[in-house]
Parts: C-alpha cells; structure tokens; sequence
C-alpha cells in the first residue's frame, strides 16, 4: 500500500478543469517529483491534498486513511506539511518563532495555563525549542535564529520555510517550487537537503519543480501533467525522453 | 555592547535577563508607587485616566497589532464593560465581582461580533466593527430603563473590601494594578502558543492553516480576549467618569484607541502603553499650548482633531513602526554607543505575497 494514493482526483472550476482524473501513488521513503507547463495543475494537487481545495471528484489516502474531507487545519494533525510557491513566512516574526509556530499541533495549556505561565507550559516551551534546534541544525539556520524574516535573504527564507514544514513533524513534506529563485549554489545545498530529510529525518518528499537539474538528482520517480493529466510517469529521463512530454512542452 | 550569550533554552525565555533590566523596571514600579504621594491631587486623577486608556489599548492591540483585525469601535466595548459594571455594582455586588462581570459580559459580546465579523478582513471588517459600535451607543440611548438613556446613568462609588476607593489615591492604585494584571497575562499569552498562533494568523493565514492552526478560532479568540481586556478598561472608565452617557463611547473614544495602537506601533505591548501615554496627554498639552497660539488661531473649533490626523500622518509616514519603534531605536543607540549604526533599522523590501487562498 502506498503512503498516499491519490484515486481518480478531478478538480473543476465551473467549465475549467485544473484536476482531470488524476491517479498515482507515492510509496513511503521517495522523493516524488510533480513537473509540467504552466497552468498544469501541479501546485492545483498540493492544495487538494492540504485541502484549501475541496476535489470535485476522487478521493486521497493517506497512510491508509481518507483524508479527502478532513478539516483545513487537521492536515498538520496527519503529519503532511508543506511549503508554498511564493513563499508564506510569518514576516514580522523572527526565525525562531516561525520554526516555533510549527510546532503548533504541540502546545500544551488552555489559555489560562498560557496566561500564568504554568510550570508545564514553560516545559513545554524548552521542549519546542529543542525538536526545532535538531531542525536548525540539520538546516543550517543558526546564524539567523532572532533575525526578523523580513530581514533575510530570499534564499535563506525558502529555507526557513522548509524548516518550518519540518517542525511539525511530518511523514509527507510538500514542496511546491523549492528551488525557485535559488541560485545554482543554493540549489545544489537544497538537493543535499532533500536527502537528508528523506534519509536522516525519514520523511517522505512529493515536490512540484521546473528545474530538471534538481528533479533528475534528487526524484526517484517523476510525474509529469499537462491540462490536469497524467502525461507520463516514470524516472526523470524516461519522462524527460517520453514523446508527449516533450510534444506538451515544445509544442507538437 | 551586550552580547546575548545563552546557556540553555531557559536563558531565552527569561523577560528579565540582565540586571539594567531589573533596575529600570524596579525604579519604574517605585515611582508609580510614590507618585500619589507627591504629586498633585489633579494629575492623580490623569495618571488613573491613562493607566485606564493603556488597558484598552492593550485590549485593542491584542486584535489589531497581534491578530491583524481592524477594529473601528472599541469603544463599543468599553460602553458596555462600563454600563454593564454600573449597573451590577449599583445591585449591591462587590466590586472585584462586578468588574470581572462586566469583562465576561463584554467577552460574549466580542463572541458575538466575532462569529459574523471574521467572515470578512481589511476595510469590510472595520465598517462591521463600526456599525457595531455605533449600533451600541443607539442601544445605550435608547434603553432607558437600564441605562438611563442620554441623561445618564450614575455609578456607584469603588469600594474594595470595605475600604472606599472614591478618593483619588485609593482608585490610582487600584487602575494600577488592573494594568499591571492584565499587562503581564497578556505578555505571558503572546509568547506562549496562543499569541504565536496570533501573529501567524495576522502574517498568513495559507501557512497558519497549514500548521495546523484553526483560524477561524484564533480569530475569535482575538476578538473575545480583546473585548473581555476593553470591558475592564470600561468598568475603571465608568468610575473614572462617574456619570455615564452614551454620548462618552462615541466614534471619537474609538478614534483615540486606535490612533494609539497605531501610532504606538502595532504589534507591540510596550507601543500600546507609550501610545496610550501620548494620546491620554495630548489634550492636556494642547489647553497648554492654545494661549500661546498666534491670534485666532487657538480658538479654532477642531483644533484636537486636527492634531490628531497631523500626528498620525506624520507617525505613518516618517516612523511606521510607531513609538515603539523609535524606543528601541533609542536603546540600540544607548547599549551598541557609540558603534550604533544608523541601517541597522533600514528594512528590505517585502518580497511578492500570494493573497490567492487566504
């Protein structure tokens, strides 16, 4: 069994069908890369699957579990975190306390607990603060740490970002576009990171990416769309090599 | 120079860590302790009123600086915070009772704005807040039989524990310590989980959600614990008044705290209290400056309401960040001398933001 299976999704906005019958599956410990044109319907999947959209048809399991109508706020609850295209950092807040906000799905005290300031919350404050060190780590952030986001670089708050996903502690991590607006250096750091978070920090990656340098070295499989469809899947030069792929990208 | 050097997770949580800390805050509390004693009966009375507009603000800053909700009538919750606690105290409760009342009373009033109100965001939410309050002060006005309608409603004197607090030493204390409760529980609120969730919901609200934040929730939160902090200010307000009308919690209360969130710097505990400060001081300055105006120009009508729009205009657009952001310019200044540089504070420019799942 996979760990998501995506079954038969569609996705339509009135005569517009961003998802159309859309089938696959990502198995647990991959890096699964989502490529396509403009307007395919990728970053369109990501949010049918953290459910700011609700699919016209299909359904999604995850861990064997069907999250299709689960609540917008209760995606985190089942461990799948994402990042977004244009990036949705908590800008006037520093990089601790985005990576903090992470762990959200971890606070513990009511309001009155939080207002006092009772011994367990402040615990469960240092608690916080040491899973997100590992994250800081493994990232390189900790010459940021108190920095305001709207302080860094554009490369160091895509970073952050990812960061921030991890905080939750996923088992599914969504990235849409990471490597947009790297440069190549900060790209190839990201490629090692990809790794790491697969193999040190076992969770799953699905991205959606254009820069094929990227998808072919880090992606197992490679998923490519068009129209919402599934055009081709397979490894990257199998897709890369795959005649409607190159008729939908070149033009036929 | 400092340099922030921390042993373990607790250093960073600590409010006060170095002794300059300790002693600007102990000489702080000292000075507000003695200043009954030594200043005169009538500026007594004004320092109550601000201690009084910096609860509401901090009320109000809860929402709009932390939250990000424009709210255009918090006034309408100090009037019912207020009219609710004249009339429970004059039945006869004590007054810790009666004040709490009056503040639980105007949190399900804040319930009940919120539930419809964050449906909506930006100018929307702040046309629903001010139809609100001005919705309130027409019910005020028109309840006679409750609230007196506009000739009025008295309120009972403050007495605590048998000790009466009419005087203006005994109510100065006890505004005091009303800002002091609600300043630390909020400080303590806004670092903890909730006032993270807070900012988080006020910078995106895609990425709350994706963290596992209910927004709609945190939304009403904002709402109800900044109405419940404005209906205590209210309670204090009612005394501080002693004679309630409608007429007191009009556009114009609302205007002030707004205009001291804002200029205080949103986002900011300390910017509310400097912003209360400012704003709670300003008429007084101004009776002071009117005779040494040149010719006519004192007895101008509208003169208050012109300084206002000039200082706001001129916070916005010289120092958005507010007073609390000239403070902490001020104290980089004093601990980095004389190494201080002046684009520590310059800010990049914001990078392109998607608005489109909000």
């Amino acid at each position: 069994m996979s760990l998501l299976q995506v079954e038969n999704l569609a996705l339509h906005f009135g005569g517009l069908k961003a998802i159309d019958d859309l089938s696959f599956g990502v198995e647990k410990g991959e890096v699964f890369a989502i490529i396509g044109p403009n307007g395919a319907g990728k970053t369109s999947v990501f949010n049918v699957i953290t459910r700011i959209f609700s699919p016209t048809e299909g359904r999604i399991l995850f861990d064997g579990r069907d999250i299709t109508r689960l609540p917008r706020e209760a995606i985190a609850g089942a461990r799948i975190a994402r990042t977004f295209q244009n990036i949705e950092l908590f800008e006037k807040a520093t990089v601790l306390d985005n990576l903090l906000l992470g762990r959200h799905r971890f606070a513990r005290g009511g309001f009155v607990a939080q207002m006092l300031r009772l011994p367990h919350v402040a615990a469960a404050e240092r608690a916080d603060r040491d899973a997100i060190e590992t994250i800081i780590n493994v990232l390189e952030l900790s010459p940021y740490r108190t920095v305001p986001v709207s302080e860094l670089p554009y490369g160091v708050r895509k970073i952050v970002e990812i960061g921030r996903a991890l905080a939750i502690d996923p088992t599914l991590i969504l990235l849409d576009e990471p490597a947009s607006g790297l440069n190549p250096e900060e790209t190839r750091d990201l490629s090692f990171w990809i790794e790491d978070i697969r193999a040190d920090l076992d969770v799953t990656v699905i991205m959606v990416e254009h820069d094929m340098s990227l998808v072919a070295d880090v992606a197992d499989r490679v998923l490519c769309m068009n129209l919402g469809r599934v055009l081709a899947t397979g490894t990257a030069a199998e897709v890369q090599s795959h005649p409607d792929v190159v008729a939908a990208y070149l033009g036929a | 120079m400092r340099f922030h050097y921390e042993t373990d997770y607790g250093d960073s949580q600590r409010l006060l860590r170095y002794a300059g800390d300790w002693i600007a805050w102990l000489a702080l509390a000292v000075a507000l302790l003695v200043a009954p004693f030594v200043l005169p009966r009538f500026m007594i009375g004004e320092l109550s009123y601000i201690f009084i507009l910096a609860t509401a603000s901090l009320g109000l800053m809860v929402l709009m600086g932390y939250t990000g909700q424009v709210s255009l009538g918090p006034a309408a919750f100090v009037a019912i915070g207020a009219y609710v606690h004249a009339v429970v105290l004059s039945m006869g409760v004590p007054l810790p009772l009666s004040l709490l009342g009056g503040s639980l009373a105007t949190a399900v009033a804040g319930v009940i704005v919120g539930v419809p109100a964050i449906r909506v965001s930006g100018l929307y939410l702040a046309m629903v807040t001010m139809a609100f309050s001005i919705i309130v002060e027409h019910i005020i006005g028109r309840w006679k039989s409750v609230t007196g309608g506009h000739t009025g409603l008295p309120v009972p004197d403050a007495a605590l524990f048998g000790y009466s607090l009419a005087g203006p030493k005994g109510f100065y204390y006890l505004c005091l310590a009303v800002l002091v409760l609600v300043f630390i529980g909020l400080v303590n609120v806004l670092r903890s989980s909730i006032g993270r969730a807070f900012e988080g919901v006020r910078d995106s609200e895609a990425a709350a959600y994706s963290l596992g934040v209910s927004v709609p929730a945190y939304k009403i939160g904002a709402f109800v614990l900044s109405s419940g902090v404005l209906g205590l200010a209210g309670g204090l307000m009612a005394h501080h008044v002693q004679h309630l009308t409608p007429e007191g919690f009009g556009l114009i209360l609302s205007l002030e705290l707004v205009l001291m969130v804002v200029i205080g710097g949103l986002g900011s505990l300390r910017g509310a209290i400097l912003g209360a400060i400012l704003i709670g001081f300003l008429p007084r300055i101004i009776s002071m400056v009117k005779p040494l105006l040149p010719g006519a120009s004192g007895q101008q009508f509208g003169l208050e309401i012109f300084i206002y729009g000039l200082i706001l205009l001129l916070f916005v657009l010289f120092e958005p960040t507010g007073l609390n952001g000239r403070w902490l310019k001020l104290k980089a200044l004093v601990t980095h001398f004389p190494l201080y540089r002046r684009d520590t504070f310059k800010r990049t420019k914001t990078y392109m933001k998607s608005e489109r799942y909000r």
